[in-house]
C-alpha cells in the first residue's frame, strides 16, 4: 500500500482536480483521475523530496483562515496607500527577520504567505544564520512587523508542522 | 445576452458587485504600478489584483453558473488555487531576479549578500555576486 | 431591470480591466528596466485572465473558462522562465 500510493493526501488531491477539471463525477472519469494521481506520484516520489508531514490539520485550516482575513485587511491597506495622492510621508524597505523553525515546509508556506499579502514579499533566505529579508511597502515600524511575521504567522506554522 | 435574464436578483446583484469590486482592485493594483516609484515598491501591487480581485471575479463567475445551470460549478475552483500556489512564486522569482542584478551592478539601495556561501536551500551553486 | 443593471456593471467591469491592462501595458513599453517589464507582463496576464471570466459571465460560455485556465497557465510558465533568465542569462542549466 506505501509502495503504490507513497502520498496519499496528494494523490486524493489530484484526483479531486481531475473531478473538477472534467466536471462529472461518473465512473470513467474517477479511473481515469486515480490512474493519472497515482502515475504522477510516482513522479513526484521519484523526486526525493524532502521529509516533514502535517502534524495538525485542525490547525492548518484556522491559519488558513487567518490568512485570508490579513489578505482582506492588506488590500484595503495597499488600495489606501496607492490612492493617497501625498507621495512623501510613507517610507519602503527592505528587513532582516531572524527566524526560530528550520522545517522545509514550514518556511515554504511562510514564503506563500508573506508574498501573497499585499504590501510584504519575501526576497531572500539566509540558510546559514536562519534570517530572511523582506521587503515592506509601509515599513513603519520595524519591531511591529517583525512581531507580526513571528508572533501570528511563525508560531502557528511550527506547531503546524514542527 | 437572455440567459442573464434568468437569473434572479438576489443573485444578478452579488454578481454585479463583486465583478466591480474585482475589476476596481485590478484597476487600483495597474494605477500603482504606475505611479510607485522603485521596482520593489512596484513589485508590491500586482497582489491586489491576484488576491482579491480574482478572487471575486471568480466567486462571481461561481455564483453566476451555479444559479444558471442549477447546479454547482466548482472549477473555478481550480483557477483559484492555481493563483494561489504560483502568484507567490513568481514574485518571488522576480523579487529575487531584481536584488541579483541590483548587487551586481553594485547599488547602494539593496542590502548586500549575505557573508555565507548560500543564498537560498535550494540552490546550493548559487553564489551570491561579487 | 437588474438584468440592465447587470449587464452595465459587466460592461464596466471590462473596461476597469482594459484600463488595467493598458497600465500595465505602459509599464512593459516604459520599463526602465527588465524586471520592470516582465513584472508588467505579468500582470497583463492577470488581467486578461479577469476579462476572460468576465467575458465568460456575459456570454453564458463556459468555453472563456478554460481560455481563461491557459492563459493563467501561460503566463506562470513565461514569467518563470523570464525571471530565471534575468537571474542567470540562461533559462535551463
Amino acid at each position: 500500500m506505501k509502495r503504490w500510493f507513497p502520498y496519499p493526501l496528494l494523490t486524493a488531491a489530484l484526483v479531486a482536480m481531475w473531478l473538477l477539471l472534467t466536471e462529472s463525477v461518473a465512473l470513467g472519469s474517477i479511473l481515469m483521475g486515480a490512474i493519472l494521481a497515482t502515475v504522477a506520484v510516482w513522479g513526484f516520489a521519484a523526486l526525493d523530496p524532502p521529509g516533514g508531514r502535517l502534524k495538525r490539520p485542525r490547525a492548518a485550516f484556522a491559519l488558513a483562515a487567518l490568512v485570508m482575513a490579513d489578505i482582506a485587511r492588506s488590500n484595503l491597506a495597499v488600495v489606501k496607500i496607492i490612492l493617497n495622492p501625498r507621495k512623501t510621508e510613507r517610507v519602503s524597505g527592505f528587513l532582516h527577520i531572524p527566524l526560530d523553525m528550520r522545517a522545509p515546509y514550514g518556511l515554504a508556506t511562510l514564503a506563500c504567505i508573506i508574498t501573497a499579502t499585499p504590501g510584504t514579499i519575501w526576497v531572500e533566505y539566509n540558510s546559514a544564520n536562519n534570517t530572511i529579508l523582506l521587503h515592506i511597502l509601509d515599513l513603519v515600524d520595524e519591531s511591529t512587523w517583525i512581531d507580526t511575521i513571528k508572533g501570528r504567522y511563525e508560531r502557528r506554522l511550527m506547531e503546524i508542522f514542527e | 445576452m437572455t440567459h442573464l435574464a434568468d437569473l434572479p436578483v438576489w443573485a444578478a446583484i452579488p454578481v454585479a458587485l463583486l465583478l466591480l469590486l474585482g475589476a476596481s482592485l485590478a484597476l487600483i493594483g495597474s494605477i500603482g504600478f504606475v505611479r510607485l516609484r522603485s521596482f520593489y515598491e512596484r513589485v508590491h501591487a500586482p497582489t491586489l489584483g491576484t488576491t482579491m480581485g480574482i478572487g471575486s471575479v471568480l466567486l462571481a463567475s461561481m455564483l453566476c453558473f451555479t444559479v444558471l445551470q442549477s447546479r454547482p460549478a466548482l472549477h473555478e475552483i481550480l483557477i483559484a488555487v492555481f493563483m494561489i500556489v504560483t502568484t507567490p512564486i513568481t514574485l518571488m522569482l522576480l523579487a529575487r531576479a531584481a536584488l541579483y542584478r541590483d548587487r551586481s551592478e553594485g547599488s547602494d539601495d539593496v542590502p548586500s549578500a549575505p557573508p555565507a556561501q548560500t543564498t537560498a536551500p535550494s540552490a546550493p551553486d548559487a553564489a551570491p555576486p561579487v | 431591470m437588474t438584468t440592465t443593471l447587470l449587464l452595465w456593471s459587466i460592461f464596466l467591469a471590462q473596461i476597469l480591466l482594459v484600463v488595467a491592462m493598458a497600465c500595465a501595458t505602459f509599464r512593459v513599453l516604459r520599463g526602465p528596466r527588465a524586471q520592470d517589464r516582465v513584472l508588467g507582463l505579468d500582470t497583463l496576464y492577470v488581467n486578461a485572465t479577469m476579462l476572460l471570466l468576465t467575458f465568460g459571465i456575459r456570454t453564458g460560455s463556459t468555453l472563456y473558462f478554460e481560455a481563461a485556465l491557459i492563459i493563467a497557465l501561460l503566463g506562470f510558465v513565461a514569467t518563470a522562465a523570464l525571471a530565471k533568465f534575468l537571474m542567470r542569462g540562461e533559462v535551463i542549466e
